[in-house]
């Protein structure tokens, strides 16, 4: 089987890519995380191009990520790392896409606070774009890592039972794994207090849990979910214990997944409130693994997007 | 003074039943015969109808112009300008300009402004609250006398159910209705659009339809205990409108308006034009169930008027991302043709309904003079073509603003002459 060309000038959503496209990056990525095998863990693909990491929210891990994945390509980086600061500012979006534009950028990654930035500066933008985060819309990246994540472990994502606990309403790691992994032929469940799961989420294709034991009995992959602790104070949750004895995942919680199931999770953990250390360090976790597959699959998406824009100039 | 004679028309005054071809004469700026047939006399000026549809001015009961104080967004003359050319002969223009209208002297000026543009007629309509900060009732018998003709918050709800109470007991002095911006802000909370299938597929915070169910709600029994005269702005759930249409049974001196892109648009629009500012406003672009229910109360009578909430924002403002971009979308050159085009001639709803939604029933909201051709009526007037084909192009507005969600749409029908007065004050070429 040929693999399909891949054609896109910018990597926005798992909304948007076709499973032909899905598998090419992660096919892709699977052959880079081997670079990272090897003592000199650098390639010259990315020569004389430039990444501008544009960070509108703080996110130390996944900037860092997309960093070192532009070094090993041999790119050159450039973090703006500024959280909120333009926009609070008053500079309007489009000045900042008229500012990033005079520094002819080969890339830029853009993680904001507001949903459909990335697309925005796209539309702006002759150079690719990158999406790490725009609110609670998609992190293309994140559900690509965890989905070679998983492979890696289970050799396939079709048929899989994954169940993802936490709070969904707010999740952009939940949306774009949900759009991904039922694409690639997964049963999803999620699983989050009735304060934290949207009505009509369903529609999604996905089955909905207000209790987490019925959504880990039998499952292969389960996914926990940052607590974003900020929004506790709001109205949401009573308290963090509450939700840590109704949602939190423990070794006895664990042993209603199948025997051989993994655990993952998107970091940065918030140990004993959605997650015990013994689970996090288990044998059954997978979570370091996933920051490895977090760089690869950035290698992957830079890589693609290269060739698109060789072929187009 | 010179006449004016529209003559061979179409027409459809509701205020009188009438659907007929008439010749109408206007004459020292009121309504001086309708038959059917009137012979011109020298120096008559002749309109000639024939073809068309002649209604009572169209009126727009909520409409933000943004003088004083925001006017690179619009002006009460470019305000008035985009309305007559949407066919409107009058509109009502909110309070939340910058200083709002919670004095006789911003009343004034916005009166002085519309004058000066000599164009449509311009009803302000006053504060509730000092500042529309929620706490001081402001002077109503001030703002009357200056020439409010009802008074809201609008933009803002009133959240205090007891100064929503008193502002009812004390409109009643002016026999004005106390008009709803109906959102509990607690519920609606950061949201920026509809809760529902959407809102939780895209991950955009959302306000719930809740929100303004219970807003109207409380107001409801509010209304009923103080005798009080409340009109729902912008009504946009099936709950709410339920609500409204019980309390109309019950005898309760209530009405409500709704606006064309909540008849026509749903909340999946948002996503589908990618976030697009232009698909931002307050309420939000409802879910499919609640928009069938608002084009049903077109019909069955429980909405009252059909209104813009013309709202007005720079290009650079809503050039901003979705979340970060105001709310609001202009109204004033396409609520006519939208109407037309997907209301009537889908055949959903009859023309003579539309022309009352728009003229008759607005004017009976705000108890406006207008609204009707009788004999010694204004001489207000709208002659309309069903036929003519308009793109809508927001940079041909008249309007200063362009923030419209129909950009592009190719409609049928729209007004080809508005008459103020007696004036012909926008002719279509
Ligand atoms: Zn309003």
């Amino acid at each position: 089987m040929t693999e399909p060309a891949w054609t896109r000038k910018d990597l926005l959503g798992i909304g948007e890519l076709s499973v032909a496209e899905i598998e090419l990056i992660l096919n892709t990525a699977e052959s880079f995380a081997e670079v990272a095998e090897r003592p000199v863990k650098k390639v010259p693909t990315l020569r004389g191009k430039t990444v501008v990491n544009l960070f509108f929210e703080p996110s130390t891990r996944t900037r860092v990520s997309f960093e070192i994945a532009a070094q090993r390509l041999s790119a050159d980086v450039v973090n703006f790392t500024s959280a909120g600061s333009s926009q609070v500012k008053g500079e309007t979006l489009a000045d900042t896409a008229k500012n990033i534009a005079s520094m002819a950028p080969d890339f830029v990654v853009v993680r904001h606070a507001h949903a459909g930035v990335p697309a925005m500066l796209a539309r702006q933008l002759e150079c690719g774009v990158v999406n790490a985060g725009d609110g609670a819309h998609e992190h293309p990246t994140q559900a690509l890592l965890d989905a070679t994540t998983i492979r890696l472990h289970k050799g396939r994502i079709a048929g899989l039972t994954v169940a993802m606990v936490g709070d969904i309403m707010h999740s952009r790691v939940v949306r774009s794994n949900i759009l991904l992994l039922t694409r690639l032929g997964a049963r999803v469940r999620v699983a989050g207090p009735r304060t934290m799961v949207p009505r009509g989420i369903e529609t999604l294709g996905v089955e909905v849990h207000h209790e987490l034991e019925p959504a880990l009995a039998g499952a292969d992959v389960v996914m926990m979910l940052r607590l974003q602790l900020e929004r506790q104070s709001r109205t949401l949750l009573p308290s963090l214990s509450e939700y840590s004895r109704l949602f939190g995942l423990d070794a006895e919680r664990m042993r209603l997944a199948k025997p051989d199931a993994i655990v993952l999770h998107p970091g940065p953990m918030n140990r004993g409130v959605e997650i015990t250390s013994e689970v996090a360090d288990g044998s059954q976790s997978v979570i370091l693994e996933q920051v490895g597959q977090g760089v690869a699959v950035r290698m992957a998406a830079l890589y693609l997007l290269a060739g698109t824009r060789e072929a187009r100039s | 003074m010179s006449r004016l004679l529209v003559r061979g028309g179409r027409v459809i005054d509701p205020s009188q039943g009438l659907d007929g071809r008439r010749d109408l004469l206007l004459e020292d700026g009121r309504v001086a015969r309708l038959e059917a047939a009137i012979d011109a006399r020298d120096g008559d000026r002749v309109i000639d109808a024939a073809g068309r549809v002649v209604t009572p001015g169209l009126i727009d009961i909520h409409v933000h112009l943004r003088e004083p104080g925001q006017e690179a967004k619009e002006t009460v003359a470019s305000g008035a300008a985009a309305a007559v050319a949407g066919g409107f002969t009058a509109v009502a223009c909110m309070a939340n300009t910058s200083p709002v209208n919670d004095s006789r002297l911003v009343t004034e000026l916005v009166l002085g402004a519309a004058r000066a543009a000599g164009l449509a007629r311009v009803h302000p309509v006053g504060a509730i609250s000092m500042g529309l900060e929620g706490e001081q009732l402001a002077p109503f018998g001030q703002l009357v006398a200056a020439g409010c003709v009802a008074v809201s918050d609008d933009g803002r709800p009133v959240m205090s159910a007891e100064l929503m109470r008193r502002a009812l007991e004390f409109a009643r002095h002016f026999r004005i209705p106390v008009v709803q911006h109906a959102q509990d802000l607690d519920l609606s909370g950061e949201g920026v659009m509809h809760e529902g299938v959407a809102s939780a597929c895209c991950g955009l915070p959302g306000i719930p339809g809740a929100a303004e169910d219970v807003m109207v709600a409380r107001d409801l029994i509010l209304t009923e205990d103080s005798g009080g005269r409340y009109h729902v702005a912008h009504i946009s759930t099936a709950r709410a409108l339920g609500l409204v249409r019980e309390a109309k049974a019950r005898g309760l001196n209530v009405t409500c308006e709704v606006t064309p892109h909540h008849l026509l648009l749903d909340d999946r629009a948002v996503t589908a034009s990618g976030f697009d500012a232009n698909f931002k406003m307050q309420p939000p672009l409802r879910g499919e169930s609640d928009v069938a229910a608002l084009v049903a109360g077109l019909v069955d009578g429980t909405v009252d008027a059909i209104a813009s909430d013309h709202a007005p924002h720079t290009r650079d403002e809503k050039a901003l991302e979705f979340q970060a971009a105001p709310f609001g979308i202009v109204g004033l050159e396409t609520a006519l043709p939208l109407c037309l085009d997907r209301l009537v001639a889908a055949g959903i709803l009859p023309l003579a309904r539309l022309v009352e939604l728009m003229s008759t029933g607005p004017a009976r909201v705000l108890g406006l003079p207008g609204g009707t051709l009788a004999i010694g009526a204004p001489a207000d007037v709208t002659v309309i073509d069903l036929e003519r084909e308009l793109d809508v192009v927001a940079a041909r507005f008249r309007s200063k603003a362009r923030n419209t969600p129909f950009e592009g749409w190719k409609l049928r029908g729209c007004a080809v002459a508005t008459i103020v007065g007696g004036r012909l004050v926008y002719e279509r070429d």
